[in-house]
């Protein structure tokens, strides 16, 4: 009975969440569905390159797959991302995407870190001012011995440095400048403005990157959002290098400048070397943007920019009429599996009509929980997996019953049968769903796009079919083994022993049980039957028949 | 119900066997053939074609049109000659209408652009073309193929610490390989598409293959690791028993399993056509049926052609095959 408890605690839990979601007015009672059945938005990316340049076909796809990590990052949606001829990024999402989730597939990412060579404020533009341009010729007068050396500022830098406008930053090409030359730019809230040396750290090396609140300087707790970097052997190396370097040097040489899109984001003081290549980014972040930066970082920088050309509405490409049919083919094969499942099991095949009853409805509030909470929308091809997953679900309670059978027809009671039934089903269906659930897993982790939602959608049915045998149809079972109608092995209850042959097979044939349980105790029982004298064999089949007959 | 349990009981007590391990060779034969078959006629008519979410295809943008439905473009695109695939039709912006068809020549290109143009009444300039990437791409096969490599090393590690033999994950991934290869193959043989809908539908033969033939091998473990030396059945005898006894199981799984995918290809070809449902059901019909076999006849049957020879189970089947003493009656 506690397993029917805590089936209802997973129920009301779920319920709850549901219902959480809906009152807040982030949710709803019907699970969200995917950009086949329902449409979404369609956003077409322009790549942002300077005029000489073009946009070979491997960026493209490049720029294709990142995009397609970072929306997936977002949740389990199914975008679909495409290009289209042979220049532009087309993401069609379902929904309508906020302006994080653009701002997620759409900018570049690119990190540099660079050594500060000169900071300044920045001062307001005045109107009709032409954005400067750093003229060619702007080589050195003597090589720089290093990133910081002072001799990178040449006159044409310096007068850049002192005409810069913040506002025309990205029109002037920051995110595209040249890596191994000195950079004139502006911090990303436009307030300061820096003069900085050639990129001594690039993004390309970071492993990994997670946002999460900032330690303060005693191991506290901040209310402070950044971003955690993790880098490759090559990466740990140039910091380190970079740092021993900063920590010797006075002033503003001193800082070490997080360029984000060509856009300084920190620029924070190196007070000691960092050895470990664990740095972490902080600045004016919120949760939202740290996240959404984690997410750039981890994937990769775009190898160009991008911009937003068009976002517009689609429709479904499948529409409701398949949902439907879909549906509809789902109603006739659950009546078709309930009518067989009655027609081999009797009143036992209702037990599997309430269990598949249970575990649709488990599944439906699980998959509105998590289209609520983790953006999971269903397909139509995830609408197929749960029709198919009616029937593997139904195999658990199948493997189950003929076990039951199986003890039965060994002479057992039916109580005893089904505890013993279901010690040996359960690791049998325990197996096979554990092989189920570790392709659902491994493809979840590993692949990408569609087929990342239809893991999703078979790891979800997985545990349910494990939940509702473990949970609902054994209790039920030992409940029912013990009203009258089944022990007494109702004709109608598709649990007689007498037509599973387990009576007359008692009858003065001392055949062991071909299926054995325990095997060092069942030999001895079986040696103890061979020494039985006459009298007492006819005495244990009065006893037989008697039980048959109960 | 009776007859049915009767076949359940004589099944179970071994009075009555199916010969699923001494006539192996004749079910490998059929499973081979069967596979043989699948590979070369679909290599004979050059190989599977692959849905314009693989390979990329052609797009045209109907702009401003009098009506925008999707239904005149669904009707333009498949009256045109020589296309193949389902054009993939949506409107965008609630006053275009977007068709994506597969990967047309110059000449098609025109000849589709001013059709719809006639179709939808509006100007050929409305009309424009492009060309679009592949929705699947590289980058999803790839990382699919890499999670099934993952997988496939990663269930061979947990099915072989669980039987506690590795011969058991061989003869469970032959199995898989047949499942996964006929199935393909009806796709390849009926010339069908292979899109990502029926991609879907072999990843879901993959997990249901291996759940199956586990079932069917979890009864074998139990069955034969009661045998001792003094075992009065062979190997085999033992294992073709174990087989025998899921075999009620096995078909009403099956069956219970076959049902719902029947109805959805019966809805999804007979109601609507080719589309994602029939891509998806079709996958799973045939693979469920193949799974099914394959469990039975080449699973189990293989996994004692492996194991017989070991020297432990070649003395079980020795002393099996002893007379017996005929005062043994009682046993």
């Amino acid at each position: 009975m506690t397993r029917f408890i805590w089936l209802g605690v997973l129920f009301v839990l779920l319920i709850g969440g549901n219902a959480l979601a809906v009152l807040q007015g982030t949710g709803s009672w019907v699970p969200k569905l995917a950009l086949d059945l329902q449409g979404g938005t369609q956003i077409i990316l322009a790549p942002q390159v300077s005029e000489n340049q073009r946009v070979t076909e491997e960026q493209l796809n490049q720029a294709v797959s990142i995009i397609r990590q970072r929306v997936d990052a977002g949740g389990v949606a199914e975008a679909e991302v495409t290009t289209q001829g042979g220049a532009n990024i087309v993401v069609s999402i379902p929904g309508v995407p906020d302006q994080a989730t653009l701002e997620r597939i759409r900018s570049s990412a690119k990190l540099e870190f660079r050594a500060v060579l000169q900071a300044g404020i920045a001062v307001v533009a005045e109107e009709g001012e032409e954005a400067p341009v750093i003229s060619e010729d702007s080589a050195p007068l003597t090589a720089p011995s290093n990133p910081s050396d002072l001799a990178w500022i040449t006159p044409a830098i310096d007068s850049a440095y002192n005409q810069l406008s913040c506002e025309a930053l990205d029109e002037r090409g920051a995110n595209v400048a040249d890596p191994t030359q000195p950079l004139v730019t502006c911090s990303d809230d436009g307030a300061a403005k820096y003069i900085l040396g050639p990129v001594e750290v690039d993004g390309g090396t970071i492993t990994d990157a997670i946002s999460g609140l900032v330690p303060g300087p005693q191991g506290t707790v901040t209310s402070e959002w950044g971003v955690f970097l993790e880098f490759d052997s090559e990466g740990t190396q140039s910091f380190r290098t970079v740092t021993e370097r900063l920590i010797m040097l006075p002033g503003v040489q001193n800082q070490f400048a997080i360029v984000l899109d060509g856009k300084v984001i920190s620029a924070p003081r190196t007070l000691a070397a960092i050895t470990d290549g664990n740095p972490q980014i902080s600045g004016s972040f919120t949760q939202e943007s740290a996240t959404v930066l984690a997410d750039q970082l981890k994937f990769g920088a775009l190898p160009i920019g991008f911009a937003v050309q068009s976002s517009e509405t689609i429709t479904a490409t499948l529409g409701l009429t398949q949902l439907q049919s879909g549906l509809l083919a789902g109603a006739i094969g659950l009546i078709l599996v309930v009518l067989y499942s009655l027609i081999q099991y009797r009143m036992l095949g209702m037990v599997t009509v309430f269990s598949l009853i249970t575990a649709f409805t488990l599944s439906y509030f699980v998959i509105t929980y998590l289209s609520n909470t983790q953006g999971y929308r269903l397909s139509l091809a995830g609408v197929a997996g749960l029709i198919v997953a009616i029937g593997i679900t139904a195999d658990s309670f199948i493997v189950f019953f003929e076990r039951i059978r199986d003890e039965l027809r060994d002479g057992r009671n039916l109580e005893s049968s089904i505890a013993g039934a279901w010690r040996r089903a359960f690791r049998t269906i325990l197996a096979s769903d554990a092989v189920g659930f570790l392709a659902a897993a491994v493809l979840f982790i590993l692949a990408v796009g569609n087929v990342r939602g239809f893991a999703f959608t078979l790891g979800i049915t997985t545990i349910v079919d494990l939940i509702v045998v473990a949970l609902f149809t054994q209790p039920l079972m030992q409940v029912l083994g013990r009203t009258n109608f089944f022990a007494s092995g109702n004709k109608l209850s598709g649990l007689d022993p007498r037509a599973l042959g387990a009576v007359y097979r008692g009858r003065a044939r001392f055949r062991e049980p071909v299926d054995v349980g325990a095997t060092a105790m069942k030999k001895s029982a079986r040696e103890a039957k061979r020494r039985q004298t006459i009298a007492e064999r006819k005495a244990q089949e009065e006893a037989g028949l008697l039980e048959g007959k109960n | 119900m009776s007859r049915f349990t009767q076949f359940g009981n004589s099944l179970y007590t071994g009075e009555r066997s199916f010969d699923f391990v001494g006539n192996r060779i004749r079910w490998y034969l059929i499973g081979g053939v069967l596979v043989v078959l699948a590979i070369a006629i679909t290599l004979l008519r050059g190989g599977f074609s692959f849905g314009i979410e693989f390979s990329g295809g052609s797009e045209f943008r109907v702009s401003n049109p009098a009506a925008v439905v999707e239904q005149t473009a669904i009707d333009t695109v498949e009256s045109e000659a020589g296309l193949e695939s389902n054009p993939r039709v949506s409107i965008v912006g609630g006053d275009s209408v977007r068709v994506q068809t597969e990967q047309l020549t110059d000449e098609q290109t025109t000849q589709l652009r001013q059709d719809l143009a006639d179709a939808y009444a509006v100007p050929l300039e409305s009309v424009t073309a492009s060309f679009v990437g592949a929705t699947w791409g590289q980058d999803i096969t790839r990382q699919a193929l890499i999670g099934l490599l993952v997988f496939l090393v990663l269930v061979s590690f947990v099915m072989a610490l669980y039987f506690r033999t590795w011969k058991m994950s061989i003869a469970a991934l032959t199995a898989l390989a047949h499942d996964l290869l006929i199935t393909a193959g009806v796709y390849g043989v009926l010339g069908y598409e292979i899109t990502p809908a029926a991609v879907i539908g072999f990843l879901t033969i993959l997990g249901y293959s291996l759940y199956d033939t586990v079932v069917v091998f979890d009864k074998v473990r139990e069955n034969t690791s009661q045998d001792g030396e003094e075992s009065s059945r062979t190997f085999a005898e033992s294992v073709n028993l174990a087989v025998n006894q899921t075999l009620v199981r096995s078909i009403n799984t099956s069956v219970v399993a076959v049902l719902p995918v029947g109805s959805i290809l019966f809805i999804g070809s007979l109601l609507l056509g080719a589309g994602t449902l029939r891509d998806i059901a079709l996958a799973l019909f045939i693979g469920m049926i193949a799974g099914t076999y394959s469990s039975i006849f080449i699973a189990a049957p293989l996994y004692v052609h492996l194991r017989e020879s070991e020297p432990e189970y070649k003395k079980q089947g020795r002393k099996a095959r002893e007379p017996r003493p005929a005062s043994g009656a009682v046993r």
